[in-house]
């Protein structure tokens, strides 16, 4: 393709780039031994950011300089490092607050990752709550994270789960939804953005139809809050969650987003140290939001890191990363169209997120993305944690290509080459 | 080329088998038939056997299913090379056996789709002697 009348990018790509060292990186070789080998010759390109994104230098110096300077337990020594780490881990939590729209800290709880959070909530509040008279509504794009989770917790408590219909355009059918929202409605659980479709789901709409019945609205931002400007307030989510590797941060952390008297109201999901203000042989008593939910030795340099990585974001800018995927998703999806023979799923290029899930015409979504690998481009395949659409879609599984803020044009370029390659092959 | 290889793995043989797969179909006279899949890819095989008179040799194999290319490749290339073997010498065939047969290195995270089918012939064998008697549907998920 050439490129003389092409809209410039919205951010700086070579020095995003320049930021994160494994882009560099080769790959085609032993997939033993970890790390760049001999056999590496293929330049990477990644496209998996969906799954999880990469670090930046910036949050690795960091995760680096916690350990090498000031790694400590928190909330428990006098001491200088303790103090030091202490601080460092709280202000992580107002950072994360002020980043999504949050009151404070109090609203901001610390989790592993998104499955996690999902779980507290199910947990803490679903077992207590819920009953045969109630129902739960997800819809049918929902992640497996809160599909399960929610599922299962219908199973133990006799509420009913129900599914807002997804329609032929990767939409959620709101006709659907006002049907299936009723006075019993005690939980919704929505995906801000369908790690499948694409789909940007009108949450606050939806929070509007279920707070009119009495019911609380969890809002699954695992694709959201990486990619696009989010307030929580401004959805009016009763819980929100997101997962730190998925926007430039480390593994192990995610967060948990609640209104701060539905908090106050729930039990703890976790005993243990940390959590507790004082404890007797018969009783305890709790310790203050958000450490009441955070049981245990926390995820100290992730949280830090966490702060780091919105950091970063916040550097070049929300709207910027957002503007700079809709630029790739709406390139990757005129450059796919253009074989008859390739399916996509979910709405059209220009209202969609920055992921685009496909198949080929006769080529097992294994296969090729197994072809793709051999051009070194990395992209997810399977059923995405989404089986029960896949279903639905009556596919066993897609490809998906997923871009973030190091990605550029030339690399989807080298993707639909690969897709043309494996046409080809299986013609 | 390493064994992270894709287009290495799909090296004619294999394409020409998935393309126009051998004794695709049902078997008429099977003496054992037996169904397994891979959840993670979504491959599925089923493999009828027909043994001759003595209940050892195999007579015939033919398989049906859907998958990926390397499954059914494998599936394909299996139907062929069983016939004639005893069951001492299906159930003693393991992964090299099969990778051997393939021709190509198939990638770790593949290997599932290439044993698929030797996996469904054994334990269909098995059930058949009687040396388990509770598997529905074979898995290969480890
Ligand atoms: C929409 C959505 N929800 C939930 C998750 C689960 O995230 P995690 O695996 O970090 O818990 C993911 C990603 O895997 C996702 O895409």
């Amino acid at each position: 393709m050439e490129a003389p009348e092409q809209e410039p990018y919205p951010l700086d790509v070579e020095a995003v780039r320049a930021d994160f060292p494994i882009l560099q990186r080769k790959v085609g070789g032993d997939v033993t031994a970890p790390g760049e080998g001999e056999g590496d010759t293929k330049p990477l390109v990644y496209l998996d950011n969906a799954a999880t994104s990469h670090t930046p230098d910036q949050v690795v110096d960091t995760i680096a300089d916690y350990y090498r300077s000031y790694n400590s337990n928190v909330h428990r020594g006098i001491h200088q490092l303790s103090q030091e780490a202490s601080t460092a881990y709280e202000h992580a939590h107002d950072r994360v607050a002020e980043f999504i729209g949050a009151e404070g800290r109090e609203e901001v709880v610390f989790t592993k990752n998104t499955t996690e959070a999902e779980n507290l909530v199910a947990y803490a509040w679903g077992l207590n709550e819920l009953g045969p008279e109630d129902n739960v509504v997800l819809t049918e794009m929902e992640h497996h994270a809160s599909l399960v989770t929610w599922q299962q917790i219908g199973k133990k408590t006799g509420a009913d789960v129900r599914f807002i219909r997804v329609d032929d355009d990767g939409r959620l059918d709101m006709d659907h939804a006002r049907d299936l929202v009723d006075d019993d409605t005690a939980m919704a659980n929505v995906v801000h953005v369908s790690n499948t479709l694409g789909t940007v789901n009108p949450v606050a709409e939806l929070a509007d139809l279920v707070h009119d019945h009495d019911g609380l609205v969890f809002v699954d931002g695992a694709q959201s809050v990486p990619h696009m400007p989010v307030d929580v307030q401004a959805i009016d989510a009763d819980f929100f969650a997101f997962s730190g590797h998925k926007m430039c941060g480390p593994t192990g952390i995610g967060v948990l987003y609640g209104k701060q008297h539905l908090l106050e109201e729930m039990q703890p999901y976790l005993y243990g140290g940390e959590m507790i203000r004082t404890v007797t042989y018969e009783d305890s008593e709790w310790e203050d939001l958000p450490w009441k939910f955070e049981a245990g030795t926390p995820v100290i340099a992730q949280g830090i890191a966490l702060h780091a990585a919105i950091d970063y974001l916040e550097d070049l800018g929300m709207e910027n990363v957002h503007a700079h995927e809709q630029l790739l998703a709406e390139y990757a999806y005129d450059r796919l169209t253009e074989y008859d023979d390739v399916n996509i799923y979910g709405p059209p290029g220009d209202d969609r997120a920055g992921l685009v899930a496909f198949n080929v015409d006769g080529v097992h979504a294994h296969d090729l993305s197994s072809i793709l690998n051999d051009h070194g481009v990395a992209v997810r395949a399977g059923d995405h944690c989404t089986q029960p659409l896949h279903d639905k879609l009556d596919i066993a599984a897609s490809a998906r290509a997923s871009f973030y803020v190091y990605n550029t044009r030339e690399e989807i370029d080298e993707l639909v080459e690969a897709v043309d390659d494996a046409r080809q092959l299986f013609a | 080329m390493g064994i992270g290889g894709g287009s290495d793995m799909y090296r004619q043989q294999i394409l020409d088998h998935y393309k126009n797969p051998r004794n695709y179909g049902e078997l008429d006279d099977v003496t054992f038939s037996h169904t397994g899949e891979n959840p993670s890819c979504g491959d599925t095989i089923t493999v009828d056997v027909r043994l001759e008179d003595d209940g050892e040799t195999i007579d015939y194999v033919a398989f049906s299913g859907d998958g990926c290319a390397i499954s059914q490749a494998s599936a394909s290339m299996l139907s062929e090379r069983l016939q004639g073997m005893t069951l001492e010498e299906l159930e003693a065939m393991d992964t090299d056996d099969i990778t051997e047969m393939l021709g190509v290195d198939i990638s770790p995270m593949r290997i599932k789709c290439a044993v698929l089918a030797r996996q469904v012939a054994q334990d269909g064998a098995k059930l058949h002697e009687g040396e388990i008697d509770d598997l529905d549907v074979t898995k290969t998920e480890d």
